[in-house]
């Protein structure tokens, strides 16, 4: 039960650590500011992807949260 | 030259835009409509629409709003094994028959649904260093109704290269099972003559359904969330969920067959799955920005307490072309182990487990999902897109030794299924 929670505490442990060292200067954002390069673009296509998976498959979420919302599983 | 000085004018635009400390000014409504079609050869067909609006107002205030209406129709199956002469089934309401043709997978063709999906959210800034955001979401369908409810907040580090959140949500939902809720691994009543009349038919029928119990679910989940700037062309995300499920959790349509030692079906039993599930997940994405071009990788591990672990890829590949066209291939593998009270069918002689289901979708499952998406972006922040992908899922055997006849049939069915998408926002 607890092998995931391990896994991601070490890797965000990891990553906490190194945050300070990384990312850019505020007039460094031009790239980062597209829309492609937004984490939640193509939201759509996401939604309709995730009603797919939850109905045809045994787990969910991880993105945001796997909640109800669907008889369909 | 004159594309050098271009490109610096559209820097400075875009650095200037970055300095301001927000976006002070309003934005009028964006408009995003979707229309998907799902299709599975010979079972469900489904059509889905999303029309979501949103409203981004003074100091990155932002109001979004959806509505998604959806419409299944076709035949799913209902767990049963296959066998060498035709089977016939009682339909969950119990007022008629359907049939499996020797050989076939046993499919419920009644399978019918209509739902009709609302949600709202709400998020802005709070100070400097804070972002919250909160919403609702309310689903109804012939038997199925879900409100949930969810908060987050993020706090910016780092100058702002670095924000961590913490969502919660919870979603009651209840069920309201076409012929009742089964009682688990009951017997399904098919009649076949052997009734004196309808009366005694309906009475043994309504003697396999609850009077009682859970009826509803709640699920309570929290997502710890990490987004790390790495540099001008790469952002990482890493989520760790946990989600904890209370209520009624098995499929009220699915069954399980009791087969003897010939392999003969000799009864269907109504699935039974425990009560409450424990799950956890870890999802981390990178987005890389090259020349021209976005790469987009995700990977994601669940854990839960009915035994499932997953694994899942998913890569978009984003090729920005001339005249702000894109394309877009995509691809998703995914990997399931089953769930502990997962069997493809019980022995009769045997005593009977508190729990089992034979639903291929928490047995042991790969699937993949190859798709390419194209779109074009016009002017005024229209944009267009046409999306095309093709899913398969191949259920694997779990190791249990098939008996007699069960030995020539296909106890693990694949399935394809074709998804067709386009989409306008304006």
């Amino acid at each position: 039960m607890f092998k995931v929670i391990k896994f991601s505490m070490v890797l965000v442990a990891l990553g906490m650590a190194g945050c300070s060292s990384l990312g850019v200067q505020p007039w460094e954002r031009d790239l980062l500011a597209k829309e492609e390069m937004s984490l939640s673009a193509g939201a759509t296509d996401l939604a309709l992807d995730d009603h797919i998976y939850f109905s045809k498959e045994g787990t969910s979420g991880g993105r945001g949260f796997a909640g109800g919302g669907c008889g369909c599983n | 030259m004159q594309l050098k000085k271009t490109s610096i004018k559209k820097a400075l635009f875009a650095a200037s835009c970055s300095l301001l400390a927000g976006n002070s000014v309003a934005k009028d409504w964006d408009f995003d409509a979707a229309l998907m079609y799902y299709g599975e050869s010979d079972r469900v067909q489904a059509i889905e629409g999303i029309f979501k609006a949103n409203r981004t107002l003074k100091d990155d205030r932002e109001f979004s709003s959806k509505l998604v209406v959806d419409s299944l129709t076709g035949a799913s199956a209902n767990g049963a094994v296959p066998q060498t002469s035709a089977q016939t089934f009682t339909t969950p309401s119990g007022n008629g028959q359907y049939t499996a043709g020797a050989g076939e997978t046993p499919l419920d063709d009644s399978f019918l649904d209509t739902r009709v999906q609302v949600a709202a959210q709400w998020s802005q800034p709070l100070g400097e260093k804070y972002i919250v955001s909160t919403g609702a979401n309310f689903s109804n369908e012939y038997d199925y109704q879900s409100a949930a409810f969810n908060s987050s907040i993020g706090r910016y580090l780092n100058n702002k290269n670095t924000t961590v959140s913490l969502g919660l949500s919870y979603a009651m939902d209840s069920v309201d099972a076409v012929g009742g809720r089964p009682v688990g691994l009951s017997t399904m009543v098919v009649d076949e003559g052997q009734f004196a009349n309808a009366e005694a038919f309906q009475a043994a029928f309504d003697a396999t359904r609850q009077s009682g119990g859970e009826d509803g679910k709640d699920t309570v989940d929290v997502v710890l969330g990490l987004t790390q700037v790495i540099n001008r062309r790469w952002i990482t995300q890493f989520n760790i969920s946990l989600s904890e499920v209370d209520g009624y959790l098995t499929d009220p349509y699915k069954v399980v067959s009791q087969v003897d030692t010939s392999g003969l079906s000799v009864n269907q039993l109504y699935e039974n799955r425990p009560g409450t599930r424990s799950k956890q997940a870890f999802f981390a994405q990178s987005k890389y920005h090259f020349e021209k071009s976005v790469w987009d990788i995700s990977y994601r591990l669940t854990n839960d307490d009915w035994g499932i672990q997953s694994h899942t890829i998913e890569s978009r590949y984003h090729f920005l072309l001339s005249n702000n066209r894109y394309i877009e291939p995509h691809v998703r593998f995914y990997q399931q182990s089953e769930a502990d009270f997962y069997t493809p069918f019980l022995r009769e002689g045997e005593s009977l487990p508190e729990f089992a289901s034979a639903d291929y979708r928490i047995g042991k499952l790969n699937t993949y999902t190859l798709g390419v998406k194209y779109g074009k972006k016009l002017e005024n922040g229209r944009e267009y897109g046409v999306r095309l992908e093709y899913y398969s899922q191949a259920p694997q055997s779990v190791g249990v030794e098939p008996l007699g006849q069960l030995e020539s049939l296909d106890l693990y069915p694949s399935l394809d299924a074709v998804i067709l998408q386009f989409d306008y926002k304006f």
